[in-house]
């Protein structure tokens, strides 16, 4: 038995650290570990009439691979990995084109503009994303004011046979890419930004100074400085791009579907338990080498600091 | 209470290994009541870590401390009666000086009015007392020294542990500080052990100081006895600056040792050192200020020619760099002690001069 | 360097312009008094009041913010424990496992987190009995769960800054490990819990893809609602809720910012102060 002081003094050495890392690390483990875990047994099971649309074992096959097989070999579920990873992709591409000049240029404005300017990036970030992406339906709708003007800007400057009555815009994987970049340009401009502001400006003097050329001073000191930055960003963007769901959805074409959106239509739609876990877990798989590129990058900056 | 002829602080043969590395090795010191003892040495010499054991932070991994008779083995920090001002004084940034002088007190069985008169005595003590209520950044870095000291003190420690506590002010701070801290002790009659990379600071600070080299203690003694008595080349090139020579031990007399020195190209008298034998190879060391400059040949041992190679002007001194014919090298500094031009110096550039020393000044280390 | 500025200047006008045009434009539209939410038809404020008289509205957005509040206060104490954790104890058994854990949600794609979380739950229900229906429960345990982790990531940044010694300092002058979390460590990272709070707060608030997976029927959350109305097309009232939202938020970022402006200008003028006095 240990006695009120000898509890205390465990308390104070053990307990209390015990307890710290304990709650939160039980917690995880219940309600992420366990759920993760299902999703892979799940993937393996095989789709039933009942509720839950599930069986493991008895009749069935303990372990059942045909999610898998038809989620490699399905031309359907190729095309929608292939358009979702190229999309964001693309979508990672443009923002870095974006972002890349707008961080630097935020590191060259004085002080006081730069809070401003910063407060601006942040500003949509707090906003509903559902709205950010709702914003832009309201301008590629066919009748929009955007859209009326950029057919007339079109069809002014094209040849008369390329004339169109509207720009189709919606429902496209050009608005699924414009969207996206539009709601996670922010995502590669803050870290972009955070690693440029780092940098010495004496150290571009100094290469001005040696003789290089403002390009060549961009391309020597600046850039290689930034590239923990530049993945950070693009990790920050590809990521989410390539699982997302509501984009695809509200703006996307319906006939090539994102994987995102696969993955939620044989969950709910189709009720394929396993088909839709089995999808799942190969996207984690294709994400588990970004990752890793991201987290090797971020724990060398962090040994460099 | 300790037993009569028990020192206040012992500290037995304490080692502390993180992994494979040793950062204090076999360290035994005894401290006593009401001293103010500095623990000496550069970065990475096992000061710190000596510290932090003390505090309770780090255990040793083997070796015992025991403060006034108590065995400190397995106590929490919150529970010794060991206080430490941290080198970043580590003030909470969230609490009003009082607040911070007064944390301590809060563990203590005291009435409100007794804690708070002893926070205003402590702010006292420091001299503080206007700056009650300011918070930690709205004071200056001399004034958060002093409060980290205050609330280090309030709870009456029997040990009160410094880390580098001078280090983060400037030098003319500084040594206004370093005589405060020795007021602030004698009145409170606390036992200080101080940490320091700084040899002065150890030795106006100090009672008495232990000169440590990775992870072990080289010597222990007075700010008089290391510098003039060090037991080790190591120690002797530590503390103050010294030139020495390889020599070889001829002859010992009466009190007195007799040694060939190549370098300087002739015998030296030295003092006596016990365990040292005829023949034996041994090491000269003079420390620059006890060599004599002149132009003429002085009486006595111990004086050699050579020519002033270099020489640099300090105001109140001059350090003169003097080759001899063995291309040997020695130092030498000289008091300015008349005022004028080039004629105030004892000597210039390429002059012939004889550099001298008492056989007391000598100092011989085996090895 | 002048026409190096004049480019990255203009991009910055570029990029601000592309931010800031669908919002204005909502902005615009929600004053239409036409139904078509495209074509202009005069001035008016009828949505507003359709919105303020629309119970559905009213209701979901009292949901998502009950929601918000439990689940992002839980949230906060769950992830700062864990982040304090990760800081102050450098090894310790299942710490590798542990540090995954509170990563992983952040990388994983919304629509895994939402099926993994429902079939959780609905299996649970089938063997244990528990939750008996989904709706606010399931919800905000599942809105816990990811946002802990930002919360985790802030706190975890904060604590490998703050100096160690005046934690060290508390426990030297004698308070226990608990009393210096309460009396140190927590006063002194607060600006960071809160923004993790606001955080955890904030993805609560704005979740669409977890909340249409793990709720049940009769528990609409704010999202939820214009995810449905949304997914049918663009609609006047949507625009003036979206309007009502960004004011509310650009209000209280401009607060927030001008607060944070002058806090620090006086803690500067503070230290200049203090600097003087020392002479």
């Amino acid at each position: 038995m240990m006695d009120r002081k000898g509890l205390q003094r465990w308390f104070d050495r053990k307990g209390w650290s015990n307890l710290l890392i304990g709650v939160p690390y039980v917690w995880l483990l219940f309600f992420f570990l366990l759920p993760f875990l299902i999703v892979i047994a799940m993937s393996v099971a095989t789709k039933t009439a009942t509720a839950p649309p599930i069986s493991f074992g008895g009749d069935y096959p303990l372990v059942n691979l045909q999610g898998y097989a038809r989620a490699v070999t399905d031309t359907l579920y190729f095309r929608a990995f292939i358009t979702s990873l190229v999309s964001a992709g693309i979508a990672t591409a443009l923002c870095l084109l974006i972002g890349y000049p707008m961080a630097l240029g935020l590191t060259r404005v004085s002080k006081s503009w730069r809070n401003i300017l910063l407060m601006l990036v942040i500003l949509p970030f707090w906003t509903s994303f559902l709205l950010r992406v709702y914003a832009w339906m309201g301008l590629m709708g066919r009748s929009s004011w955007f859209n009326v003007g950029l057919t007339k800007i079109w069809n002014a400057i094209v040849p008369q046979g390329w004339a169109v009555d509207f720009m189709p815009m919606m429902h496209s994987n050009f608005a699924v890419v414009l969207v996206m970049v539009y709601t996670y340009l922010p995502f590669m401009i803050l870290p972009l930004y955070a690693s440029l502001e780092r940098l010495d400006p004496a150290l571009d003097e100094a290469a001005l100074d040696l003789g290089s050329r403002p390009w060549q001073v961009f391309l020597d000191v600046t850039l290689p400085q930034s590239i923990p930055g530049i993945v950070a960003g693009g990790m920050l963007v590809f990521i989410p791009a390539a699982g997302e769901l509501v984009i695809p959805t509200l703006v996307g074409d319906a006939a090539s579907p994102m994987i995102g959106r696969v993955i939620s239509d044989q969950f709910s739609a189709a009720r394929d338990w396993p088909m839709a876990s089995a999808i799942a877990v190969v996207l984690l798989v294709l994400m588990v080498g970004p990752a890793v590129i991201y987290g090797h990058f971020q724990a060398k900056a962090e040994g460099s600091k | 209470m300790a037993a009569a002829g028990e020192p206040f602080l012992r500290i037995e043969n304490i080692s502390k290994f993180f992994g494979p590395f040793q950062a204090v090795r076999n360290v035994t010191l005894s401290i006593n009541k009401g001293e103010i003892f500095s623990l000496l040495g550069g970065s990475g010499c096992g000061k710190t870590t000596l510290l932090r054991m003390l505090a309770g932070f780090e255990e040793p991994s083997s070796g015992k401390i025991f403060l006034d008779g108590r065995d400190m083995t397995g106590v929490a920090p919150w529970d010794r009666p060991v206080h430490m001002m941290f080198q970043s004084y580590a003030l909470f940034p969230h609490m009003s000086v009082e607040k911070n002088v007064g944390y301590g007190l809060k563990h203590e069985n005291m009435a409100a009015g007794q804690k708070a008169a002893r926070v205003r005595e402590m702010l006292e003590l420091v001299q503080l007392l206007p700056y009650a209520t300011r918070k930690p950044h709205q004071i200056s870095g001399g004034q958060r020294q002093r409060v980290a000291l205050a609330r280090a003190l309030a709870r009456q420690p029997k040990l009160l542990l410094l880390d580098e506590p001078l280090a983060a002010l400037d030098k003319k701070l500084r040594e206004r500080t370093q005589f405060e801290l020795m007021s602030i002790q004698q009145r409170t009659g606390v036992t200080f052990i101080v940490v320091t990379h700084d040899q002065e600071e150890a030795m106006t600070l100090s009672d008495r100081i232990a000169v440590m080299d990775r992870g072990e203690v080289r010597q222990v003694g007075s700010p008089g006895e290391v510098y003039e008595f060090p037991n080790s080349k190591f120690v002797a090139g530590f503390i103050g600056s010294i030139t020495s020579f390889p020599a070889t031990i001829v002859e010992r007399q009466a009190e007195q040792l007799r040694l060939s020195v190549p370098a300087l190209g002739g015998e030296v008298m030295a003092r006596d050192v016990p365990g040292l034998a005829e023949g034996q190879e041994a090491t000269l060391a003079i420390r620059p200020e006890k060599l004599l400059i002149s132009k003429e040949r002085p009486e006595g041992a111990n004086a050699f020619q050579g020519t002033v190679k270099d020489l640099a002007y300090f105001g109140k001194d001059s350090l003169y760099r003097v080759v001899l014919p063995s291309g040997a090298l020695v130092q030498a500094h000289a008091v300015n002690a008349r005022r004028g031009g080039e004629g105030s110096r004892a000597a210039g550039w390429d002059d012939r001069v004889w550099i001298s020393f008492a056989p007391s000044s000598a100092i011989v280390l085996a090895g | 360097m002048k026409r190096r500025h004049s480019f990255l200047v203009s991009m910055l006008a570029f990029g601000f312009a592309f931010f800031y045009i669908p919002i204005l434009s909502m902005i615009v539209y929600s004053f239409n008094a036409s139904r078509l939410a495209s074509v202009w038809g005069g001035f008016s404020t009828k949505w507003y009041f359709a919105l303020f008289s629309n119970k559905q509205v009213l209701d979901a957005l009292v949901l998502s913010l009950e929601i918000a509040l439990v689940s992002a206060t839980i949230a906060t104490i769950l992830g700062a424990m864990a982040g304090i954790a990760l800081a102050r104890f450098p090894s310790f058994r299942g710490r590798l496992l542990f540090s995954g854990l509170v990563t992983a949600p952040l990388i994983m794609p919304e629509v895994i987190t939402g099926i993994s979380s429902l079939m959780f739950f609905i299996l649970m229900a089938d063997w244990i009995g528990w939750p008996g229906e989904r709706g606010f429960t399931t919800v905000t345990l599942a809105h816990i769960t990811f946002s802990m982790v930002f919360v985790t990531t802030i706190v975890q940044a904060r604590m490998l800054q703050s100096d160690r010694s005046i934690e060290e300092a508390a426990m030297d002058l004698g308070s226990r490990p608990w009393q210096v979390m309460r009396d140190v460590t927590i006063p002194v990272i607060s600006p960071a819990i809160m923004s993790g709070w606001l955080l955890a707060f904030t993805i609560s608030l704005d979740d669409v893809v977890i909340t249409s997976f793990t709720t049940g029927p009769g528990s609409t959350t704010l999202p939820l609602l214009i995810w449905s109305k949304v997914k049918l097309g663009v609609t006047p009232d949507i625009n003036a809720l979206a309007t009502l939202m960004v004011s509310v938020v650009a209000i209280g970022v401009a607060v927030a910012g001008i607060a944070m402006n002058r806090a620090g200008r006086r803690r500067q003028l503070d230290e200049q102060m203090a600097f003087r006095a020392n002479g």
